[in-house]
Parts: structure tokens; sequence; C-alpha cells
């Protein structure tokens, strides 16, 4: 009888423990990124070499992204819109609705797939090949040199990103509303723009630095832990992508609900 | 100068290490076999500091390193140089840079300075032509060479080869075995050989280097060669030390598990 209830209450313990380890491991991972600011070496060449590679190589898709988003919440809102003779309000509710919430949250997405996987893939290809011994043997820490920089890089880059999908959104939604909706273009970027509050644009910019520290470090911690060869490399790409998505919009909740309680103070 | 005091070590509750107490002394090559999984790798591991043990003492010049830092360490890496299998050269830098890291991230030495010492150590393994070309573009054997040349920086006093001519053509295996014959005997450097290549070990323990009158090194079979008389083989079973002994006690042993080895 003993027995039988320890053999059942061993998957759920097993299960607890790991959970505990890995958070207790990103968590000293995380705080040993940021430590590693304060004191020297800083390697700058690195640093801006990842910030090209995040950002400028994700411009791309980014754009595309919030161009083809602002122009389909223009489409999508017309027929809601329309029922209540409110067509013209067009503009407030794309610069709304991007800025606040699907500009932060798709560019982290998208750089959750391009950055966060290639994070992921690159340093557990070190790993499983000795790369990453071989640099701890030479006298380098790992995390200062890789996992530093990618952070730093991530946090500085994903803001301006979110800025560019947020402009090229709003650029998608006034193209509709001005060739398909017949809205005149002072009066959709005067309503998009009147909007806005100041807590609107401190959220699009606070959302992304969070955003890209969680895909940074989730990269990076998948990309560490890999064991089991290049099948191993494949395992911690997927699961980096995978948990930094879900991250991202578990913290996107949170987020929110602080940005909402802090709304009439950051207002006055 | 290297020992190992009662060191045990497990990977997911199995353990790879058992009772591991050895000595490696200054100037002397410790020669460990063993089949695949057998924990040799373990102990270079262990001896860098890049694990730690589960319970047991390794002392690097009579400091235990098992409660050394991260940043402590370093100073003890400093005076070790390791080989790592397939030579694990960093893939975004080119031969010169991978050689120079080291001496880069010192920050101690000028450009013209590293670029002085990568051709010097790259000459020592024969591929001052490789010096622009990215380890993509290297062989198996001229990625074992510049793994070679980059832990040699420094001059450490002790390097570690983990497997140095596994999957290597025999002529290319020679080169490395050469190599590495020339560090022990003309360099003094106290080495630690991690194989299940017996044929290779079998020539660093018969074979020695000597300066020619032509300055270059001549590889000579052994015969009662000081150099051969501080050479010691350890052999793991299943984590344990099942042999320790010089090379003709090796040979000369009636142990089944040896046999399979030597036979």
């Amino acid at each position: 009888m003993a027995n039988s209830i320890a053999n059942a209450l061993e998957a759920p313990y097993r299960f607890i423990t790991k959970a505990i380890w890995e958070i207790q491991s990103y968590t000293l991972l995380a705080s040993r990124a940021v430590a590693n600011l304060f004191t020297k070496p800083i390697y700058w060449r690195e640093i801006i070499f990842q910030m090209d590679r995040i950002g400028i190589g994700s411009l791309t898709i980014v754009l595309l992204t919030g161009f083809f988003t602002g122009a389909v919440l223009a489409i999508q809102s017309e027929g809601a819109l329309r029922r209540y003779g409110a067509v013209s309000m067009t503009g407030q509710l794309v610069s709304l609705t991007l800025i606040r919430e699907l500009g932060p949250v798709l560019s982290a997405l998208m750089l959750a797939g391009r950055i966060g996987s290639g994070i992921a893939s690159e340093l557990g290809s070190m790993v499983v090949s000795e790369q990453i011994n071989a640099m701890r043997s030479l006298g380098t820490d790992p995390t200062r040199r890789l996992v530093t920089p990618r952070m730093i890089a991530t946090i500085i880059m994903l803001p301006l990103l979110t800025i560019t999908c947020d402009a090229m959104g709003m650029l998608g939604g006034w193209i509709i509303a001005y060739y398909k909706l017949l809205i005149s273009s002072s009066q959709f970027w005067s309503d998009a723009m009147s909007a806005m509050q100041l807590s609107d644009v401190v959220g699009t910019l606070i959302k992304p630095v969070v955003f890209g520290f969680i895909i940074a470090m989730t990269g990076c911690y998948m990309g560490l832990r890999t064991h089991g060869g290049t099948e191993g490399v494949g395992r911690s790409t997927t699961q980096a992508v995978v948990s930094s998505s879900i991250l991202v919009i578990a913290a996107d909740f949170f987020l929110n609900n602080l940005l909402i309680y802090l709304a009439p103070l950051i207002n006055t | 100068m290297i020992e190992f005091q009662n060191v045990y070590k497990s990977f997911e509750d199995e353990m790879v290490l058992s009772a591991i107490s050895f000595r490696i002394n200054r100037g002397e090559t410790k020669i460990i076999l063993g089949e695949s999984g057998s924990g040799k790798s373990t102990i270079l591991k262990l001896i860098l500091g890049l694990i730690r043990p589960d319970s047991g003492q390794i002392f690097i010049d009579g400091q235990d390193i098992t409660q050394l830092t991260e940043r402590e360490l370093v100073s003890i890496r400093r005076n070790i140089g390791m080989v790592f299998q397939e030579g694990a050269l960093f893939d975004s830098l080119s031969v010169r840079e991978n050689v120079g890291y080291r001496l880069s991230e010192e920050g101690r030495m000028g450009e013209s300075e590293i670029d002085q010492a990568v051709l010097q150590l790259l000459g020592f393994v024969g591929l001052e032509e490789a010096i622009d070309k990215m380890p993509a573009d290297l062989s198996g054997g001229m990625k074992r060479r510049v793994g070679i040349a980059r832990a040699l920086v420094g001059t450490p006093k002790v390097v570690l080869y983990d497997e140095p001519t596994a999957g290597l053509d025999p002529i290319t295996k020679r080169v490395i075995v050469e190599l590495m014959i020339k560090l022990r005997d003309l360099e003094g450097v106290t080495s630690v050989f991690v194989t299940h290549d017996l044929q290779a070990a079998s020539i660093i323990a018969t074979e020695y280097a000597s300066a020619g009158t032509d300055g270059g090194a001549k590889i000579k079979p052994g015969g009662d060669s000081l150099c051969l008389q501080n050479i010691n083989f350890i052999m793991l079973q299943d984590g344990l030390i099942c042999f320790e002994g010089s090379y003709q006690e090796l040979m000369n042993s009636t142990l089944p598990y040896i046999k399979t080895f030597t036979a």
C-alpha cells in the first residue's frame, strides 16, 4: 500500500523538483547576465554585431507584419464600425490596437521565432561541439561573452522594431482607410493621434524591453542546456520558440494590468 | 602536480567515475585508456574544473580545485592547455582568431605581437598557410592541429588531449602523435592523453623526439630513452581504475578486459 502511494507520487514529485530546478537555473543565468553589465570586460563589438543581426536582420519581417496587420485591422473594423455609423473612427481603432497591443506582441512573437530559435540553435551547437567548454578552458566566461551581448542587443533593438512595426501598421491602416473606406487623410491621422495617451506610448516602449529580455534569455538558456547531440539542438530550438512565445503572452497579460493600474499616474 | 583523491562523479543517477585516485608528476605522460563511455573524458573535464566531482578532491600544484569559483579557476586553467575531440574550434572565428583567442582575451598584447605568436604556433603544427581560413574549410586532421596550436598558447605546463586521433586516417594520426611526442620531449610538457586507440598510445610509449643537427626534430624508436620512462598507463573499466602501470606491464597483463585491448 505504502509502496503504491510512493510510486504514484514519484512522477509529480520529479516534475515539481525539475520545474523548480529549471526556474532556479534560468534565474541564475539571467542574474549573471545582468550582473556582467557592471564588471569588465564588456564585449562591445559583440553587442554591436548582435544588434545588427537582431535589429537590421529582423527589419523586413517586422515591417511586413506591421503593414499587413494595420491593413487587416482597418478592413476588419469597417464592418463593426459601420453598424454604429462610426467608420470615421478607424484611425483611432487602428492606432490604439496597434500601439497598445498588437505592435509590441507581434514584433516580439516574430523575434521569438527568428532570434530566439537562432540563439538557441547557435549556442546549442556550440555546446554539443564542445566550443563552450573550449571557451571556458581558455579563460572566458560564456555568460559574459555570449549571453550578455545577446540580451543587451535584443533589449535595445526590440523597442525600435516595435516602433517601426507600429508605424508600418498605421501606414497600412491609412492606405485601406483612404483608398477603400474613403476616409480623408487628415481625419484618419488626427483621429489616430488624438486617441493616444502618454500611458500608451510608455506601454509600447516598456513592453518590448521586457519581451526582449525574455526572448534573449530563453534562447540562451535553452541553447546552453542542450544535450544529446544534433537531435538535442533541434529540441532546444523548438523549446526556445515555444517557451519564449508563451512567456511573452503571459508577460503581456501582467504588463497590461500594471499599465492600466499606472495609467492615471502616467497621464497626469 | 595533478592528484585525484577518491573522486566520484555521476550524471543523472549513473555513476561514471568511482573511487578514482592517481597522481601525475611534473613532466610525466599519463595515458588513460578505456572503451567509450568509461569516464575518460570526464577525468579531463574534472582536471580543468569544467565539471565538479560529487565527492573527493582534485589537487593541481597542491591546491584543491574542487571548491574554487569559476573566476578562481581561470588562473589554474592558464597553465593547462586542452585539445578537444574534433578540435572544438570556434566556428565564427578564423584560424588566426582561434589560435590567438586567449591572447586577445587577456588584452596584454598588441595585434602584431599576437599575430607573431599565432604564426609561431601554427609553424609548430605545420599550418602557417591556413592562418586566414575558417574552421569549416579545414579537414579533420587540420582542425586537431589548430586545436593543438590553440592549446599551446601561453606555454602551458600541462596539455590534456581528449581523443585527438579519433576518426583520423593512419597518416594524419601519425602527424598528431608526432606533435604530441615533440611537445613531451622537446618542450617538457606534462601530458594527459585520453584514448581508446592503443596503436597511438603505443607509439607515444615507444618512440621519442630529439633535436636534429639541422634544428628540426627527429622521431626515433625508444629503447631505454629517459623520455619513455616517465610514461604511465591507466585503464578504466566501468568508471573504475582496473590497471595502472607501465607500457610493458600493460602489454603483459593477463586481465581479460585489458587483453581485449592488447590482443
